[in-house]
């Protein structure tokens, strides 16, 4: 029994092709885990799984020694997920899209999320005018909200410029240093100190 | 924090989105008006005429137009990944349906209702059959706006399933347009309409309960 988040002989079919099997993983609180491997290894449909979004075809997933499956809502309001789509409405402003999630997910400081981010300039614009880097960043305003135990981060740093990839290294950082772990998709273009690393592309 | 405050907050978010774009209860709204008014101008302005049909052309029109934008339910959503964080929220995602059924219906439905009236009179349907229609038509379109979200999250996977969507579930609104009618007709004659809107709530009901239950898990299929 580990704190944190642990994956024993995870399994994951797409159709008849096996993406992985036999999988095992160990997330501890403050820990990070780097998922590498080529385009197509099976990077994001790990990440989909470990939020839930997929079942495993095998093994299970525990969060502090407790299947996932058997409360999955309470598994749900630890993490934060951000995917490889922005989830950015257009119609709303900037601040209004974060105010939604706020809300949606139990409360948090929207004025400070989005100057975590680096977006507080911009909060009253409408999110149509914003850049595809800054949608990005604004997608990832949401893990500022509040503290969540696990963060599942499927290639964040994509569009992002030098020092919005730093600033999220911050925030990556200062959520780890809260006892929060980390679960990272990447190609290698975000540095984490001392995180695991996981090659899918050897795994499958 | 209770999953009630963000079940608000995600219809709040829906209707403030489906008015922020305009057009959406709008065309709704618009799209039942012309069809009804082209009624008139293809069986002829006899009063009596159009006092008869009356019931089951505002009923047709009223259905076709809220099927016209069922689709957008989810899609919007899905394409842009937002469905994937509603879905990870912490609620059921049967809630997560049924907040996005009660946008839907408070976006078509309800300027459906208000609009048909105005259209009654158009149409010449005696006095008598207004309160009934507004009522019966309340119930019929929240029952379609019920039974589309499970039209909607199964044509997800469908590029423009729109039409497809269509053909799924009108055939499902069969009832719900024939007792409506039904209660329209029987106001209008002088008999009791109550029985055909009992039926009809029944009918509301049943959707109430099965719809969100049907849609999460054609939605859940539709996110893996």
């Amino acid at each position: 029994m580990s704190a944190g988040l642990e994956g024993r002989g995870l399994a994951c079919l797409r159709g008849e092709r096996t993406v992985f099997r036999g999988l095992d993983l160990a997330v501890p609180p403050g820990g990070a885990l780097l998922l590498t491997g080529p385009n197509g290894a099976g990077k994001s449909t790990l990440l989909r799984l470990i939020a839930g979004l997929l079942r495993p075809a095998a093994g299970r997933l525990l969060w502090a020694g407790a299947d996932t499956a058997e409360d999955p809502e309470a598994f749900r309001a630890r993490l934060a997920y951000v995917g490889h789509q922005d989830a950015v409405k257009p119609a709303f402003g900037v601040a209004e899209n974060l105010a939604f999630w706020a809300r949606a997910g139990g409360g948090g400081d929207v004025g400070a999320a989005l100057a975590a981010v680096g977006l507080e300039g911009l909060a009253a614009m409408p999110a149509s005018v914003l850049s595809a880097g800054q949608r990005r960043r604004l997608s990832l305003a949401r893990l500022a909200l509040r503290h969540r135990d696990l963060w599942l981060l499927d290639e964040p740093a994509v569009t992002l410029d030098a020092s919005s990839v730093a600033r999220l290294g911050t925030l990556v950082a200062g959520h780890r240093a809260r006892g929060g772990a980390v679960v990272v998709a990447t190609h290698g273009d975000l540095s984490l100190p001392d995180a695991a690393a996981l090659d899918l592309g050897r795994a499958a | 924090m209770s999953a009630l405050a963000t079940w608000a907050a995600l219809v709040g978010r829906d209707v403030r989105l489906s008015l922020r774009r305009g057009g959406d209860a709008g065309t709704v709204v618009a799209f039942f008006v012309v069809v009804v008014t082209l009624f008139p101008l293809g069986v002829g302005p006899g009063a009596e005429l159009l006092a008869r049909i009356a019931p089951g052309v505002l009923w047709v029109a009223a259905l076709l137009a809220a099927t016209l934008s069922l689709e957008r339910v989810f899609r919007s959503d899905a394409e842009d990944g937002s469905l994937d964080l509603l879905a990870l929220l912490p609620m059921p995602l049967e809630a997560v349906v049924l907040a996005k059924v009660a946008a839907h219906w408070l976006t078509t439905g309800v300027p459906l209702v208000a609009a048909a009236p105005v259209l009654a009179i158009l149409l010449n349907l005696p006095w008598q059959g207004f309160g009934v229609l507004v009522l019966a038509l309340a119930m019929g379109t929240l029952s379609l706006s019920l039974t589309g979200a499970v039209g909607a999250a199964l044509t997800l996977g469908v590029r423009r399933g729109g039409a497809l969507l269509a053909l799924l579930v009108l055939p499902l609104a069969v009832p719900v347009l024939i007792f409506g009618v039904a209660a329209v007709e029987a106001a209008v004659t002088g008999l009791a309409a109550g029985p055909h809107v009992a039926i009809l709530g029944g009918i509301l009901l049943g959707t109430a309960v099965l719809a969100p239950w049907a849609a999460a898990a054609a939605l859940r299929l539709a996110l893996e």
